[in-house]
């Protein structure tokens, strides 16, 4: 497992001027979602996410207390099927879209010694 | 002549099969020709299966010739967007991260489709995993609009929206995230429908916000619309939210054009900044319509409509960062070759084959719902969701339906939109409190503006499927809007 960086100490801001993103922030965002990024790309999103973060701001005016979240928007619950073996894909089916395979397994590069 | 079948509707298509004076192999044929004229400067479609669905053709024409195979569809050609599993055939989400992925297996909405002697003619074009509003955010080249090349469809479906209106395909299937069919329809002129969430399974349906996402059909009339639906529809044990009561229903059976005693709400807070004068217009012309055909009207309010967008923009990309962590470059897709090590694999993979915007959400996702600001984003915008939801059900005490525009603008000019993120966004802004909120959603032409179609958005209450197919139907036999063409 790769170091993960504790998250930037940027406190949360609710003001007018809304939350400013910093290069920190949206690198450590991109250590979380594990996506490589290149300078050029760190500053537009910095920029480009600021003023959505900005927009944000207007559910500041909106008063939740007490509120439950909604996860899923109807009332239906997860339906869970009968725990029975079904036919499914073939080992060379789920193996197909795999980049390197090797016998009946997928193939990766090592995950240690970094 | 065949070649003059392909801007009948599905139905009308259905009845010529039927009657014996074309084949679903003839119709098939003409719909691939027209693919090959005109595609070259729409790129509604990302693959065209021809082979296949000429083969199929002439199976279902066989079935249909022996009595094994009835139904609305059977026989007729048909798109789907390339967010959705077709084994053995190329399914790209118009990403390159999936540029070579050829699933093993069918959507649920495939396999209804199949079952039903549908004939699928190949993918349909969209934004990058479904986001964005324009196609423009597709990695293959983006759709354009039929009625004018140098505007986009919308989006995300833009090529399935746009194949309809151009004579690509009767019917096609799109997905609808935060509008994402209805806005297209809108644009393209053109039907378009979303399902209450759970009532068609999303098995198959590449993810991008699993609360949000629902399949629905664009079509060339009301009629069409109603009856893909019943195909569609039912539960599917292979989707967990997929709805235990829904199926089986004919939604097109008793459409009529008489709406005396319904009532629809008009909520004023849909007429938002920045709506076009002759979108309004239409708009207006469309309610009158409405109450000549014995519906009441009356104005209502739903503050939080503003409020919508900003719940949306952090409850999708939230759901998207964790969607599109499975693609990771060891099971499918694109994989990187320079990488050094299995998290570089990772890290790599994902910044070589993602565009942009979907880059650009997934961090945003990642950041909404990393420590100390969950609570300010993701949960916040889950808690104004419970009150959307809850406003959205007091205004169905009230009334069976709500009428709003579907767009706020018609298409606008490609590239007018790409460099102001937030004005992109709020081409959805009509759209998306019906994604928040579960409920059914349908886009039909209602006019237009400066020669370019204006969508009516008709709203239900969940599960309200007939009452907004037979408002729209009604309406749709009022007027002629339906009945234009572009004329590429």
């Amino acid at each position: 497992m790769p170091d993960i960086p504790s998250a930037p100490s940027t406190e949360l801001t609710t003001g007018s001027s809304g939350q400013r993103l910093s290069a920190e922030d949206v690198r450590y965002a991109a250590t979380l979602t594990h996506l490589s990024l290149t300078d050029e790309e760190v500053e537009s999103m910095r920029s480009q996410l600021s003023t959505v973060l900005d927009f944000f701001q207007t559910l500041q005016q909106v008063d939740t207390t007490g509120v439950e979240p909604t996860g899923s928007p109807t009332d239906v619950r997860s339906v869970m099927r009968d725990d029975e073996p079904t036919p499914s894909l073939t080992r060379s089916e789920a193996l197909a879209n795999a980049p390197h395979t090797e016998d009946d397994y997928v193939r990766v590069l090592p995950v240690l010694g970094r | 002549m065949t070649s003059g079948h392909i801007l009948k509707t599905a139905h009308e298509a259905r009845e010529l099969i039927r009657s014996g004076n074309v084949s679903s192999v003839e119709l098939t044929q003409s719909v691939l020709d027209r693919i090959e004229q005109i595609d070259g400067n729409l790129n509604s479609y990302i693959t065209v299966t021809g082979g296949k669905a000429l083969e199929r053709a002439a199976s279902v024409d066989a079935a249909i010739a022996s009595g094994d195979l009835d139904g609305p569809l059977a026989g007729v050609p048909v798109m789907v967007k390339d967010n959705m599993s077709t084994a053995g055939t190329l399914t790209t989400a118009g990403s390159q991260i999936l540029k070579n992925f050829v699933p093993p297996y069918d959507a649920h909405v495939i396999e209804r489709l199949n079952e039903a002697g549908a004939i699928i003619v190949g993918k349909g074009n969209l934004d990058e995993f479904a986001m964005g509003s324009s196609n423009e955010n597709s990695s293959f080249p983006p759709t354009r609009n039929p009625w004018d090349t140098t505007r986009v469809p919308g989006g995300s479906s833009g090529g399935p929206a746009a194949a309809v209106a151009a004579g690509e395909a009767f019917i096609s299937l799109g997905s609808d995230t935060g509008g994402s069919i209805r806005q297209p329809a809108s644009l393209c002129g053109v039907v378009g429908m979303k399902p209450t969430y759970g009532l068609v399974s999303r098995f198959g349906l590449l993810a991008f916000a699993s609360s949000l996402d629902q399949i629905g059909p664009f079509s060339r009339d009301v009629t069409d619309a109603a009856n893909t639906l019943s195909v569609i529809a039912g539960h599917d044990p292979r989707d967990s939210t997929s709805s235990l009561d829904s199926g089986g229903v004919d939604y097109a059976a008793d459409l009529n054009g008489d709406l005396s005693g319904v009532k629809l709400g008009v909520p004023k807070e849909y007429l938002v900044d920045g709506i076009e004068p002759g979108v309004r217009a239409a708009y207006e012309e469309s309610l009158k319509v409405l109450e000549g055909l014995g519906a009441s009207l009356e104005e209502t309010s739903l503050p939080l409509t503003d409020q919508a967008l900003a719940v949306y923009y952090i409850i999708a990309p939230s759901e998207a960062s964790a969607n599109l962590a499975r693609y990771d470059g060891f099971k499918y897709g694109h994989s990187s070759e320079s990488a050094q090590d299995a998290w570089e694999v990772m890290d790599m993979t994902r910044g070589e084959g993602f565009g942009a915007e979907v880059k650009r959400r997934i961090i945003l996702g990642g950041y909404a719902l990393s420590a100390g600001y969950y609570d300010a984003y993701y949960k916040k915008a889950q808690q104004v969701r419970t009150l959307i939801r809850q406003e959205f059900a007091g205004a169905f005490e009230k009334f069976d339906a709500l009428v709003t525009p579907t767009s706020p603008t018609v298409a606008f000019e490609a590239g007018s939109r790409t460099d102001d993120l937030l004005a992109m966004y709020l081409s959805d802004v009509c759209t998306i409190p019906v994604n928040i909120a579960g409920l059914p959603g349908i886009s039909v032409p209602g006019g237009f503006s400066d020669g370019l179609p204006v969508g009516l958005q008709v709203i239900g209450p969940q599960f309200g499927e007939q009452t907004i197919f037979n408002v729209t139907y009604a309406y749709e036999q009022a007027t002629e809007w339906h009945e234009a063409h572009p004329s590429i």
